[in-house]
């Protein structure tokens, strides 16, 4: 690993929700900016950006945001990485920190999503005269609903079932109790795009979308970003103490893909570079999870959160049913996981909430969380996945 | 494919390619030579170990639930499962079972079907694949 620490600086998310007034840029341009004021800088302390932005991969987003708040020939990554692009921007800019092309880096996510229906669902082809063959498995028509499902939902619906068939004990209202727990945590986060609490008879007779997830237990689309400061060692102890004293360490940041796996082309392994990318990290911390004050992990769907308890080895293999059913995850648990209401409340605009995640962790190790605070937080896990496969682990400690 | 039958002379073209039609039908995979990983779609080198020759293979019919959902957003609700196939995965939606969780269960045995889509203008008889409880 390289010699010196990288820590955030400066860190910001905007509302999650609806923001019909607001383009891409301007949501970007608001969190970047809060971020630079966060850090007590400006634009011309930035040598690196990386951005992340799905929908308008191929925009220029960067190049944008830049001419929006200020352009100074720095260099600009663009990326997208499915649900883990913002983590990957963030990659980005540690990297060219650690690989010392520069002190200072900005990482900024940003997403507009609201009313966008659901991802990957291709509408049906157009009904052609004849059967003609097409794409990698000379498919005459729509795979979707024919051979099974691939819309998101419907994906992570079996990969939570496919848990209960290899461990057992889960049910409907086992994946239900987790959307309760996270909708209650959202009543305490003013940036969630829902702040409603739901009881679990709402949630389990709410419009089912794919069993076992009604639609309190999916993520919902929605618009928004977050912007990150990172700065190595060296540039840290040149800055004022009143941001040395609210700096984060990033004790562990890695980004794994997904290895092959048998299945692994009928049903996305999410697992196996998950579980890789939490063994990285916590070798790269030197932290176990038992070490953990605080968890965010990707519960794009109620029956995702399961799977990751145990990927991320918050509980033993096999356990997370257990982990769940004792209570560990609530907040007042022993492992609080999902405080900021998780993606099934706060919103998952895509590309910002791969640092969203990691904001809210910052927000707690700084002691500023307000309401949700969990006190004497110290060490926190920020997970994200994408389809396909990506997945984005850190660990972050608050400065000693 | 193109065989007819005494009744007609109707053509049939599978869904996918990797549905083999015919007396049994069954579903083919392209299996590496050296790791026998397999893979219903063409690959270069073979994702596990890289090797590139590869070989065509049966899938075994009979298999087990490992996995479901019921999906529920479109006109009808269908039972979307992956199945177990003598070690190979395979993804489809159940025929032949009530597309409700009581009716589904993990674990359960099920068998490849097929049924046919209908004809296009030529005649040419379209013919899909799902798996339905083994009686
Ligand atoms: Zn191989």
């Amino acid at each position: 690993m390289g010699s010196e620490d990288i820590w955030i600086i400066g860190s910001n998310m905007t509302k999650f929700g609806k923001h019909p007034e607001r383009d891409v840029v301007d949501l970007a341009s608001e969190a970047s900016v809060a971020a630079l004021h966060d850090a007590e800088m400006t634009m011309s302390d930035i040598g690196v950006i990386g951005v992340g932005n799905l929908m308008n991969a191929g925009a220029g987003i960067g190049q944008q945001l830049q001419k929006q708040i200020g352009q100074t020939g720095i260099p600009v990554f663009n990326v997208s990485n499915a649900c883990a692009t913002g983590a990957t921007a963030l990659r980005v800019a540690i990297m060219a920190v650690k690989a010392g092309e520069t002190d200072v880096g900005m990482a900024v996510g940003v997403e507009k999503l609201a009313g966008a229906g659901l991802l990957g669902q291709k509408g049906p082809k157009p009904k052609s005269e004849t059967w003609e063959p097409s794409g990698r498995f000379g498919a005459i028509g729509s795979t979707e609903g024919r051979i099974g499902t691939n819309i998101m939902p419907g994906v992570f619906a079996q990969i939570g079932m496919e848990y209960g068939h290899k461990y057992g004990g889960t049910s409907f209202e086992l994946f239900a109790k987790i959307s309760e727990k996270n909708h209650a945590h959202s009543t305490l986060n003013p940036l969630a795009a829902y702040q409603k609490r739901f009881t679990l008879d709402e949630i389990m007779n709410d419009v089912m979308i794919a069993y076992p997830n009604t639609r309190p237990m999916c993520s919902g689309n929605c618009d928004g970003a977050a912007a990150m400061i990172v700065v190595n060692d060296s540039k840290l102890k040149s800055l004022p103490a009143s941001v040395r004293k609210r700096a984060v360490k990033i004790s562990a940041s890695v980004l794994t893909s997904d290895p092959w796996a048998e299945g692994c082309q009928v049903l996305p392994d999410v697992n196996t570079l998950t579980r890789n990318a939490a063994t990285q990290a916590y070798e790269q911390a030197g932290i176990g999870p038992e070490d953990l004050d605080l968890v965010e992990l990707h519960d794009c769907f109620a029956t995702a959160e399961l799977v990751h308890y145990d990927n991320l080895m918050l509980c033993e293999q096999g356990g997370a049913v257990d982990f769940f059913e004792s209570g560990a995850p609530w907040r007042d648990g022993s492992k609080p996981v999902n405080v900021s209401g998780g993606l099934q409340s706060k919103g998952h605009p895509i590309a910002a909430t791969g640092i969203a995640n990691i904001h809210e962790i910052v927000t707690h190790l700084r002691g500023e969380a307000g309401d949700r605070q969990i006190v004497g937080a110290k060490v926190g896990l920020a997970h994200v996945i994408g389809l396909g496969s990506a997945c984005g682990v850190h660990i972050l400690e608050k400065a000693a | 494919m193109a065989e007819s039958d005494v009744t007609g002379s109707m053509e049939q073209v599978p869904f996918v390619d990797y549905l083999v039609l015919g007396e049994e039908p069954y579903l083919r995979a392209n299996e590496c030579q050296n790791c026998q990983a397999r893979f219903f779609d063409r690959r270069n080198a073979c994702a596990s170990c890289f090797g590139n020759e590869f070989t065509n293979v049966k899938v075994a019919t009979i298999g087990e639930i490992t996995s479901f959902t019921i999906v529920e957003m479109g006109p009808m609700p269908y039972v979307s499962a992956i199945v177990d196939c003598d070690g190979t995965p395979v993804r489809c939606t159940l025929t032949g079972v009530e597309a409700s969780p009581e009716a589904v269960q993990l674990g359960m045995k099920v068998e490849l079907t097929t049924y046919s889509m209908g004809e296009d203008s030529g005649g040419t008889e379209a013919i899909a694949f799902g798996f339905a409880p083994t009686k």
